[in-house]
């Protein structure tokens, strides 16, 4: 019975990470009435006070105890001192941030920001406290096969070896093609949502160029013939073997059988 | 769209009417002795079926494979009994299986075919008929004496059964330890010994961060032994609670369990961890195997999914050098539950 409560759990879990990709702020974006022609940390400011500070309070200094936010929401957020200018490059470029609410998992979504705000709320951000830069990665100077090899062991657990994305408990896991090499870089030193962090010291830079050369070669993984059945390994070539191949096996039986009796 | 082709051919393969199907007969009228039809016995034998003449050809042969099937399921407890645990070539075992399995089928295919007398009824048995039933049985009955030497092909096949079932029930063997458990209490850990990482460097407890996870090993254990395999996280020492019994285990909040599931013996993979804590579930050990999910902060007890008792932890503490060392012992056995089998170390 556990067993049964555990299986419609994680299905239940896969259907209702369905809804939330769509969880951005109701009340949309809150602008300056009058935005300046190029990024400033002014306007940075002004953004992050219209759209952030609900959550991630006055100045970056984070909100751990729920009180009212946006909308009828409970405004909660991290701290973001000392983030740098990585992370908020990453969750605003990737549509993670803004997030409607808190207690959802943040998702790869529209990007609501245009690049200018960004780039004005990054340099607002990473006024706030010091913190890392904005990563360089530079893939074609990686090697593809340690890339694979260090893909295997730290981020295909999760990821999957072909970098499809799964599930964890408790989160969705995002596939990783044709997301750009400074966002995965950024995610790898971040660690976004449960994903751990690799700091320097786990997953050096020169090692990074070369998962993310790997993760390049996913938007096309060279099959080896048949069906890919969207590269997910082991378990879909399962269920098709089980759903598909058994009953057609088992339907041919049947008319072979069927024939030897009318002859 | 060839896989379409294909499922229409076969659909049509399936429910197609063929040619050779017999025009429907005509509304049949009640048979004047009660629905016997053809099962009238022979004046002169009283037998329904006529006797089948012997045939010792058939019988030679049901013979040979019943003995082939012997012969394979012995040849699967020997291969067995031969080869090491673990080095044992599945390809010859599901070889010997196999042959002994299809060889049973064939002397089975053989005695439907040719030894058993087979009898063709135009209408469907009636199964209302007390009369007609005993027919049946008898029909059923008769149709066995073909055979000359019953006892002969009733004893080979006992054999090849006999055989079967015990070549499959042989690595049963390979369960336990039954009597002498304490190999299963053996790892490679002891106070002093030191943790290393995958290239065989010491792991100094200064570089082990929060939010991410390390593997760490027993410096110089053979690879194939699983008691050394490491999974080492450090949390905040104030949401670190851990059974009674353990204080002292975590020197500066690092903690170290077995990376060994406890439920199928799958390497523990995942470590999910909060970016922000107060609303996102909390940190935990994830198997890729079934997703057993662990809690490190209070003793790897298992939060959700299949594994059946919390992961063994490994109480630490920090030497000289300022690198992690062993304290002790693991804090239970390692390894999945149901399983008892170890590989232990081929060479120290």
């Amino acid at each position: 019975m556990r067993r049964l409560a555990q299986v419609l759990a994680v299905a239940f879990a896969c259907l209702a990470g369905a809804g939330p990709a769509l969880a951005q702020p109701p009340s949309g974006i809150v602008r300056p009435t009058q935005e300046p022609g190029h990024a400033t940390v002014e306007l940075g400011r002004e953004l992050y006070a219209g759209n952030c500070a609900s959550c991630h309070g006055i100045a970056g200094r984070g909100i751990s105890r729920p009180r009212p936010g946006a909308g009828d929401l409970m405004g909660m957020g991290p701290s973001l001192r000392g983030v740098g200018a990585q992370a908020p490059d990453f969750y605003l470029r990737t549509g993670y941030m803004p997030l409607g609410d808190p207690h959802e998992q943040p998702y790869g979504n529209r990007v609501l920001f245009s690049g200018k705000e960004i780039k004005s709320l990054v340099a607002y951000v990473a006024s706030l406290g010091r913190g890392p830069s904005i990563p360089h990665p530079d893939p074609s100077a990686g090697s593809l096969s340690e890339g694979q090899h260090l893909f295997t062991e730290n981020c295909a657990g999760c990821h999957q070896l072909e970098a499809r994305g799964g599930f964890v408990t408790g989160a969705r896991v995002p596939p990783l093609q044709n997301v750009k090499a400074v966002r995965i870089a950024e995610a790898v030193r971040i660690g976004p949502y449960l994903m751990p962090k690799f700091p320097r010291s786990e997953i050096s830079n020169s090692e990074l160029n070369s998962i993310i050369r790997y993760i390049e070669t996913t938007n096309h993984p060279d099959n080896k013939g048949g069906w890919s059945i969207g590269n997910l390994g082991p378990i879909p070539e399962g269920l098709v073997a089980w759903w598909i191949a058994i009953p057609l096996v088992l339907l041919g039986c049947l008319a072979v059988s069927r024939r030897m009796r009318k002859e | 769209m060839k896989l379409r082709q294909w499922i229409l051919a076969l659909i049509a393969l399936l429910f197609r009417r063929g040619p050779s199907e017999p025009p429907a007969e005509p509304a049949e009228e009640p048979s004047p002795n009660g629905g016997r039809g053809a099962t009238e016995p022979d004046p002169e034998t009283g037998r329904l079926v006529p006797p089948g003449p012997p045939d010792r050809g058939a019988e030679n042969l049901v013979l040979g494979f019943l003995c082939l099937a012997v012969i394979a399921a012995v040849g699967f407890i020997v291969v067995y009994a031969v080869y090491r645990a673990g080095r044992i070539p599945n390809a010859l075992l599901g070889i010997c299986l196999g042959v002994s399995a299809a060889s049973i089928g064939g002397a089975l295919t053989i005695v439907a075919k040719r030894l058993v007398v087979t009898e063709e009824l135009e209408e469907d048995y009636p199964t209302t008929e007390p009369e007609a039933q005993l027919d049946v049985a008898r029909i059923v009955h008769e149709s066995g004496s073909r055979i000359t030497r019953k006892r002969m092909l009733l004893g080979a096949g006992a054999a090849a059964g006999g055989a079967l079932a015990t070549a499959a029930l042989t690595p049963v063997l390979s369960l336990g330890p039954f009597w002498d458990t304490a190999p299963l209490e053996e790892t490679p850990w002891y106070r002093g010994r030191r943790i290393v990482d995958e290239y065989g460097k010491p792991i100094a407890a200064a570089n082990v961060d929060q939010g991410t996870f390390y593997s760490g090993f027993a410096e110089g254990a053979h690879p194939d032994d699983i008691g050394s395999y490491l999974i080492i996280v450090r949390l905040d020492p104030a949401k670190i609670h851990l059974p009674p019994g353990r204080s002292g285990w975590t020197p500066r909040g690092i903690l170290a369990y077995s990376k060994i599931c406890t439920h199928a013996g799958c390497a523990i993979e995942l470590y999910r961890k909060p970016t922000f804590p107060v609303v996102e579930p909390e940190p935990a050990f994830v198997c890729p195997c079934h997703y057993s999910t662990f809690n490190p902060a209070d003793g790897a007890q298992v939060i959700y999914g299949p594994a059946g008792r919390p992961l063994p932890q490994l109480p630490l503490m920090i030497d000289a050098d300022g690198n992690l060392r062993a304290a002790g012992n693991f804090s239970a056995r390692v390894g999945p539950s149901w399983w008892g089998v170890r590989f232990r170390p081929t060479t120290e």
